[in-house]
C-alpha cells in the first residue's frame, strides 16, 4: 500500500515541513510589547507618559547618585571633591557621612566594644524563631525559643546574670503551680499560678537577685537604655512589640467573642480605646505622664515603657484582624468542634484558631510591618530613632550640617529590606498553609 | 463624695511627691550622676560626636554643674529633649537641669513653674534671604513667605514683628532646623528665620554661603538660660551660681591653665573667695570648698567655653557681641562673690 501510495498520489506530502518561527510581530519581545504596552491608543499614550516620567526621574537623580563621594571627612570636603571631579555646579550624594557614622545608625550610642552583643542577639533571634518559621530547622531547636527573650534582654542590657535567671524562675514557678493545681480545674490552676508568680515578682525577685549577686557576682557590663538608638532601638521595640502583641491580640479577639460579660466588655473597651487614640498620645503617656503618677525616683525603664505601650497599641489592631479571621470561619466549624465534645480551649486550639489565624496572616503581617515603621515615632519622646533622631544629631556636628537626603535614602533602604523580607515571608507562609479546596 | 475623696488623695499624693522630690541636690549626690536635659542636636550648643560623647556650649554648663556638685564633670547623663518634651521632662523630674537653649520668658517662668537660673547666652531672632532677592532690610519683607520652626518662641516673635510693622507674611512651618534649611534652599520660602546664632551656623554650612545674606535687624530678645524646677531654692542657687562662677572667672582672669596656681591663694580676695581659699562660700549652698574650682576646671571659664564651642575660631564663628563681659561692653555680669 505504501509504495502504490508513493507512486499514485505524488502530490500527497509524506514528510512534515519543519516548524517555522512565528512571524516577528507575533513572538518574543515585540509581541510582549504589543500586547502589554501598545495594545491601543490609550495604552500607548500611557506608556509614553510613563517612559517620559521615568526618564526625567533618572536624568534628575542619577547624577546625584553617580557623583556620590565615600572618602571625605566633612560635607565641605564632599562638595570640594564633587566640584573637583565633575565641574562647578555639579551635585552629588555625600555618602561619606554614612561611612563615618553607619554604626550610630545601627547601634545608636551603644558602646562600640560591645557591638558583638546586639549582633549576637540578632543572630540568636533567627535561631529562636527558626523552628517556628521554617520547616527545615530541626524541631528540637524549639526549646531555645522560650529562653530567647531572657537571653536577649541579658545580652542587650547586660548586668547581673541572676536577674534574667530569677525572672525566668518566676515563670517556671507559676507554671509549676498551674500544672499542679490545674488538676482540680483549669480556672483555679490558672489563677493560682498567676497569683504565685505575681507575688514572686513583687516581693521575692528583687531581694533574691541581690542575694545571689552578693554570693556569686556573675555578670556582664550594664548598658543603659539611653545608649540604645538607631536600628538597634527600632528592632528591639519592633520585635518586643511583635512577640508580645500576637498572643495579647489573640486573647483580646477571643475575649471580644466571649459570652462572659465582664471579659467581653473589658476587651471591647480596651480595643476601642486604644484604636481611638493616636500612637503618639500613648508614647507621650509612656514617657511623660507616667512619671507624674509613679513615686519620685522610680526608675521605670523608658524602653520598657515604650515597648509596653507599643504592644498594647499593636495588640488592639491584631485583635481586630483576628476577629475578622474568626468571623470568616464557617459556622459549621464551631458546631463541629462542639459536636466532637471538645471544651472551649481545646476547640479554639485545635479547630478554630489554626484556621482563623491562617486567614488573618496578611492582616497580621501588615500590622507588624506598620508597627515596625511606627517605632520611628519614638523620636518624639527623646529616643534616637534611625529616621530622624540619629540624622538630627549627626547634623548637629558642624562637619555634617546641611546634609539632608543621604540619611533618608540609607535608612529607607534598610527599612525596605526588613519589611520586604517580612512581606515575602508572609506570602511564603500563605502558600505553605494552602490546604483548602473550597 | 467618692470622687472628691479620690481627688483629695491624688492631691495629697502629688504634694508628698513634690516634697519628696524637692531636694534635687541629695538626689544627684545619691545617684552620683547629674541628669541633664539637652537639645537633640544643635550645632555648637549640644552635639554628640561619632563616639557618642556630647560637647557644646549648653553641654559645658551641665559639665560645670556636675563638677561643682559631684567633683567630676564626666558624671553627666544627657537626656535629649525635643521642643515639645523639654518642659514636661523637667517638671516630671526626668531631668535635674534643662540646659537646652531655652528662652527665658514670663509665662515659662511663672505659668510653667520653671526657675530660670542665669542667662548664659543672649540671642536674638534674625532673618536670612537670598542675595539675589535684593532685600537688605527686614522691613522690605512685606508679603514674603517665611520658613519658621513650630513650637518655638521664634514663631510668636515673627507674628509680633510683622503685626507691629503692619506687614503681612505667609508662614511655611517646618519641624526642624534641617527641614527649614532644605525648604529655604529649595526656594519654598523667601526668608528663613531663627535665632541669630543658628542662622550663622546654617549659612556657614551652605554650599555657597556668599549667595545668602543675614539681614541686620534682630527682632527679638532671646535670653537663653538653663532652667530647673520651681520649689527647690537650694538647687536653683547651685546652678545659678555655678554659671556666675564661670562668668566671674573670666572677669578675674581665672582660666583652666592657671587655676591650679591661683587655687593655692592669690592677692585678690574675691578670687580667693571664689576658689575657696578664703571663707567658705561652698558650705552656704551645700557644696564643698572646691566647688567653683571643679566647675571651672570642667571646660574653663565662660570665655574659654564660648571660644571653644561657638566662638570666632570655630566654623560657627559667632562674635561675643552682647555676650561679652560687662567690662567689654557686653551683658555678662556676675554679682559679687561674698
Amino acid at each position: 500500500m505504501s509504495d502504490t501510495h508513493a507512486q499514485t498520489v505524488a502530490f500527497v506530502r509524506d514528510t512534515m515541513l519543519p516548524e517555522k518561527a512565528a512571524p516577528s510581530g507575533q513572538s518574543g519581545a515585540i509581541k510582549w510589547l504589543r500586547e502589554n504596552l501598545f495594545s491601543g491608543w490609550f495604552n500607548t499614550l500611557l506608556t509614553l507618559v510613563g517612559l517620559y516620567v521615568t526618564y526625567s526621574f533618572v536624568v534628575h537623580f542619577y547624577p546625584w547618585f553617580a557623583h556620590g563621594v565615600w572618602d571625605a571627612n566633612s560635607l565641605k570636603e564632599c562638595r570640594a571633591i564633587i566640584t573637583d571631579r565633575y565641574g562647578e555646579g555639579a551635585t552629588g550624594a555625600c555618602w561619606a557621612m554614612i561611612r563615618e557614622r553607619w554604626h550610630q545608625f545601627l547601634f545608636g550610642f551603644y558602646p562600640s566594644e560591645l557591638y558583638w552583643r546586639p549582633v549576637l542577639t540578632f543572630a540568636l533571634l533567627f535561631v529562636a524563631i527558626g523552628p517556628l518559621m521554617f520547616q527545615f530547622v530541626p524541631k528540637k531547636v524549639i526549646w531555645f525559643t522560650p529562653l530567647f527573650p531572657f537571653v536577649a534582654v541579658w545580652l542587650l542590657w547586660g548586668g547581673s546574670i541572676w536577674a534574667p535567671l530569677l525572672v525566668l524562675a518566676g515563670f517556671v514557678l507559676g507554671w509549676a503551680v498551674f500544672s499542679f493545681v490545674g488538676k482540680y480545674g483549669s480556672i483555679a490552676g490558672f489563677s493560682a499560678g498567676a497569683v504565685v508568680a505575681i507575688l514572686y515578682f513583687l516581693f521575692a525577685v528583687g531581694p533574691l537577685i541581690d542575694l545571689f549577686q552578693a554570693m556569686m557576682p556573675i555578670g556582664i557590663e550594664h548598658v543603659d537604655s539611653a545608649k540604645f538608638g538607631g536600628f538597634l532601638l527600632a528592632i528591639t521595640l519592633g520585635v518586643g512589640g511583635i512577640v508580645m502583641s500576637l498572643p495579647a491580640g489573640i486573647i483580646l479577639a477571643l475575649g471580644r467573642q466571649s459570652d462572659m460579660l465582664l471579659i467581653k466588655s473589658f476587651s471591647i473597651i480596651f480595643i476601642e480605646f486604644i484604636r481611638g487614640v493616636p500612637l503618639i498620645t500613648l508614647l507621650f503617656v509612656a514617657s511623660l505622664l507616667l512619671n507624674y503618677f509613679l513615686p519620685p525616683g522610680t526608675n521605670f525603664d523608658i524602653i520598657l515603657r515604650v515597648v509596653i505601650l507599643v504592644t498594647m497599641f499593636a495588640a488592639a489592631y491584631i485583635a481586630e484582624v483576628i476577629r475578622g479571621g474568626l468571623a470568616a470561619l464557617p459556622r459549621g466549624q464551631y458546631e463541629a468542634a462542639d459536636a466532637l465534645g471538645l471544651d472551649y480551649w481545646k476547640a479554639q486550639r485545635l479547630i478554630i484558631l489554626p484556621q482563623a489565624l491562617k486567614i488573618s496572616i496578611p492582616g497580621i503581617v501588615s500590622t507588624f510591618i506598620g508597627m515596625f515603621k511606627d517605632t520611628t515615632l519614638v523620636v518624639f519622646v527623646g529616643l534616637f530613632d534611625p529616621l530622624k533622631g540619629i540624622p538630627d544629631f549627626i547634623r548637629a556636628d558642624f562637619n555634617w550640617k546641611g546634609i539632608y537626603w543621604e540619611p533618608f535614602v540609607f535608612v529607607g533602604a534598610i527599612f525596605f529590606i526588613l519589611n520586604f523580607a517580612m512581606s515575602r515571608y508572609s506570602m511564603h507562609l500563605e502558600n505553605r498553609l494552602q490546604r483548602d479546596n473550597h | 463624695m467618692k470622687k472628691s475623696v479620690f481627688i483629695g488623695a491624688l492631691t495629697a499624693a502629688t504634694l508628698v511627691a513634690g516634697v519628696a522630690g524637692a531636694a534635687t541636690l541629695d538626689d544627684v549626690k545619691a545617684r552620683g550622676e547629674l541628669i541633664c536635659g539637652v537639645n537633640t542636636g544643635l550645632v555648637g550648643f549640644a552635639a554628640p560626636d561619632a563616639n557618642g560623647n556630647w560637647s557644646g556650649f549648653d553641654v559645658a554648663i551641665c559639665q560645670a554643674v556636675a563638677g561643682a556638685v559631684l567633683g567630676d564633670p564626666s558624671k553627666v547623663k544627657y537626656v535629649p529633649t525635643s521642643g515639645q518634651t523639654r518642659f514636661t521632662a523637667l517638671g516630671s523630674g526626668e531631668v535635674d537641669l534643662l540646659a537646652r537653649n531655652t528662652t527665658w520668658t514670663f509665662s515659662r517662668d511663672t505659668d510653667l513653674k520653671l526657675q530660670f537660673t542665669a542667662t548664659n547666652y543672649y540671642d536674638g531672632q534674625g532673618f536670612m534671604v537670598r542675595k539675589d532677592s535684593g532685600v537688605t532690610s527686614a522691613k522690605e519683607l512685606d508679603g514674603a513667605s517665611v520658613c519658621i520652626q513650630t513650637g518655638t518662641t521664634t514663631e510668636l516673635n515673627l507674628a509680633d514683628y510683622f503685626k507691629a510693622n503692619n506687614m503681612s507674611y505667609q508662614p511655611i512651618t517646618v519641624d526642624s532646623n534641617a527641614e527649614g534649611e532644605q525648604q529655604f534652599l529649595a526656594g519654598a520660602c523667601d526668608a528663613y528665620t531663627t535665632d541669630a546664632s543658628g542662622l550663622a551656623a546654617t549659612r556657614a554650612a551652605f554650599a555657597n554661603p556668599k549667595d545668602y545674606v543675614i539681614l541686620p535687624e534682630i527682632i527679638s530678645k532671646e535670653p537663653l538660660a538653663p532652667a530647673v524646677r520651681q520649689g527647690d531654692d537650694q538647687w536653683t542657687d547651685i546652678v545659678r551660681w555655678t554659671i556666675f562662677a564661670l562668668i566671674a572667672a573670666e572677669e578675674y582672669g581665672v582660666t583652666s591653665a592657671n587655676i591650679d596656681e591661683l587655687a593655692k591663694g592669690t592677692e585678690n580676695p574675691e578670687v580667693n573667695r571664689l576658689l575657696g581659699t578664703e571663707g567658705d562660700l561652698g558650705a552656704m549652698i551645700g557644696l564643698d570648698k572646691n566647688w567653683a574650682v571643679n566647675a571651672i576646671k570642667a571646660n574653663g571659664n565662660y570665655g574659654e567655653i564660648f571660644a571653644a564651642t561657638i566662638g570666632e575660631q570655630t566654623p560657627i564663628g559667632l562674635a561675643r557681641g552682647l555676650n561679652a563681659q560687662w567690662t567689654q561692653g557686653g551683658l555678662m555680669y556676675a554679682p559679687p562673690f561674698r
